[in-house]
């Protein structure tokens, strides 16, 4: 028997009971179709955490104050409290061959006003070089000047929500805001680009980082953001910054630095261990898809048993027999898993119609995946009724009209 | 042409043993017009199984063309069936989802043959057994006669040596069983080999040799000397 004809004779056979073959073409084509668009989100809610952290700005190490390791050892005697990470800590730094920019950070809230309006509003502190180190951008004014960061200028930049509750429709530039018992000109306006890893730049003001210092009345930074000069250099910096940060505090290694790359590499394990698992729980849905095409198949032997008697009295061997029914169970499984693959795509089309900022994008392995195991699933399920049909005493089969 | 040398079938029906045939000798030429009677349960349609190697015998022996043939595995008894054998059954026994066309070229299909090889064949078969306007209905949409003789055409398409015929006009009135019959002594005189069971005496006195079954066992066989 030629190929072309196995394939036809086998989907004549199918067309032979429209509605269970379609039931069947359809189980299979939603198992497919549930394993691409699971895997899709979850591949997109990968894609969205890694966009998060390259928004952040590239090659990006973060330096906080303490150190979030354990040691073995007698406890101290004294409670052991980190050391400041101070403003000068964070301007040393400037100096290592592998670090490009310097932000020193410092965070807090502080009611602000302007007028008879009063808002309790996150303030950052900061220098020039943040607008550089996070890829921030303005949508109006200048950002914080590039001067001596020790200089606490009554200067501030304010996010498009703060200008909007506080100064409503005016143009904030050159308006004088109070923040805590200070007062600050409004030199900018940031340009708004949603949350950012928690942190809302419409919702936040920027001064400079001399003055949150005083403001808060604190020598402590909240941490401290170091751009690498270059991507391989990352391991060299990080490196740089614990020798002088330790040479500074004594000997001490009371900081810890996270650098975006160890971040962002964690965030991408996790996240393939869930599309995996998402797209293992999808999977489920084709062997049930499997389970029904034996049923369909164990449906059709018992009811074309004349068929299979003609068949092997006009000479089909056990092994042809065999085949037929593989292949109907194989044709079953590939045409289910194109449909599925048609109908996730579309499905993935449509979500990323709907929420053009969420990446769904199933991952580059699922479909081919999704369509190995609707084969397997047909091909397994598939060959215990075909082996049946195959052994069916022709002589009975025959006999029975 | 057909040796069957001591051929026992037995049956285990449940707890019941059932002899269905007790050492059949039976030699039959190339050619010979047969038919076999005898009473329901005798044994004749297994007989017409195992000649036609749709069923083994339990002990004996048979050769098909000088070849033995007893022990051969499915793959090559296939073979054989495919190549040597054309079955004829009272029930017809056609695809009912394929035409009357498709299921004459079902051996051939079942063979390998290239459809392009195949479709001169069936054209001239069709034509041959005056199926051409009905060649494209199903067998749903055929008279009893027109189905037996889909089936014939079918049993014949990859000219055998023998065509098996089990109560080929057993489910067809008496003018349509008489045109049946008249196209398979046409092709037994053509050279094919004839065995046909059957009730009919009818048949049995057309024939050029008759044996008769009774419980497993020849226990006439005739040569009519016309």
């Amino acid at each position: 028997m030629t190929f072309s004809d196995l394939v036809s004779f086998t989907l004549a056979a199918l067309r032979g009971y429209k509605l269970r073959s379609g039931l069947t073409l359809l189980a299979m084509a939603i198992g497919v179709g549930a394993v691409i668009l699971l895997t899709a989100l979850a591949e997109g809610a990968r894609r969205y955490v890694e966009g998060e952290f390259s928004s952040l700005g590239k090659n990006l190490l973060i330096i906080l104050p303490g150190r979030s390791e354990t040691k073995g050892g007698p406890p101290p005697l004294l409670g052991e409290t980190p050391r400041d990470l101070t403003l000068d800590d964070a301007l040393s730094l400037k100096r290592m061959s592998a670090v490009a920019k310097v932000a020193p950070l410092s965070f807090g809230t502080a009611p602000v006003s302007w007028g008879s309006r009063d808002r309790e509003i996150p303030i950052l502190g900061t220098t020039a070089e943040m607008l550089e180190v996070r890829h921030l951008k303005m949508a109006s004014g200048r950002f914080l000047p590039d001067t001596d960061p020790h200089r606490a200028l009554p200067v501030c930049v304010i996010g498009s929500k703060v200008k909007d509750q506080l100064l409503g429709g005016r143009s904030p530039l050159g308006e004088w805001i109070r923040i805590g018992d200070r007062r600050f000109q409004v030199i900018g306006m940031l340009s708004s680009r949603g949350r950012s890893l928690g942190l809302d730049v419409d919702d936040m003001v920027v001064i400079p980082v001399a003055s949150a210092l005083m403001l808060f009345n604190s020598p402590s930074l909240f941490r401290v953001m170091v751009e690498a000069r270059a991507h391989e250099e990352i391991p060299a910096a990080k490196r740089q910054i614990l020798e002088e940060l330790r040479h500074r505090h004594d000997g001490e290694d009371d900081i810890t630095v996270i650098t975006q790359d160890a971040v962002l590499s964690t965030f991408n394990k996790i996240f393939e261990a869930l599309t995996l698992s998402v797209g293992g729980i999808a999977a489920i849905s084709l062997l049930v898809a499997g389970i029904l095409i034996m049923n369909v198949l164990l449906v059709s032997v018992t009811e074309r048993t004349g068929e299979i008697g003609i068949l092997k009295a006009l000479g089909a061997s056990q092994r042809k027999i065999q085949m037929l029914f593989l292949t109907e169970a194989i044709c079953l499984a590939v045409a289910g898993g194109f449909l599925g693959l048609g109908a996730g795509e579309a499905g993935v089309w449509a979500l990323q119609t709907i929420y053009p900022s969420f990446p769904v994008t199933p991952p580059a392995w699922s479909p081919p995946a999704a369509m190995a195991l609707a084969l397997a699933a047909g091909a397994f399920f598939g060959a215990m009724p075909a082996s049946r049909a195959a052994r069916l005493d022709p002589v009975a089969a025959l006999s029975r009209r | 042409m057909i040796g069957l040398e001591k051929v026992n079938r037995i049956f285990q029906v449940g707890d019941q043993t059932v002899h269905a045939l007790r050492d059949v000798d039976l030699r039959i030429e190339p050619s010979e017009y047969l038919t076999i009677m005898g009473p329901s349960g005798s044994g004749k349609s297994t007989l017409l199984h195992i000649i036609g190697l749709l069923d083994r015998p339990t002990s004996g022996r048979y050769l098909l063309e000088g070849r033995d043939v007893t022990h051969l595995t499915d793959q090559e008894q296939a073979q054989v069936r495919r190549r040597r054998i054309g079955f004829v059954f009272q029930f017809f026994h056609l695809v009912p989802r394929l035409s009357a066309a498709q299921n004459i070229e079902l051996p051939l299909v079942l063979a390998g043959v290239p459809a392009r090889e195949r479709s001169g064949k069936v054209r001239q078969t069709v034509q041959a057994f005056g199926l051409a306007e009905r060649s494209e209905h199903r067998p749903g949409q055929l008279s009893g006669g027109q189905r037996q003789r889909v089936a014939i055409a079918r049993a014949t398409i990859m000219e055998p040596s023998a065509i098996l015929a089990d109560e080929p006009t057993g489910n067809l009135d008496r003018a349509t069983g008489q045109e049946v019959l008249d196209l398979l002594e046409n092709l037994n005189r053509r050279g094919i080999a004839l065995l046909v069971v059957t009730h009919d005496p009818e048949i049995g006195r057309r024939a050029s040799r008759h044996i008769r079954l009774v419980d497993g066992r020849i226990v006439e066989d005739r040569r009519n000397s016309t």
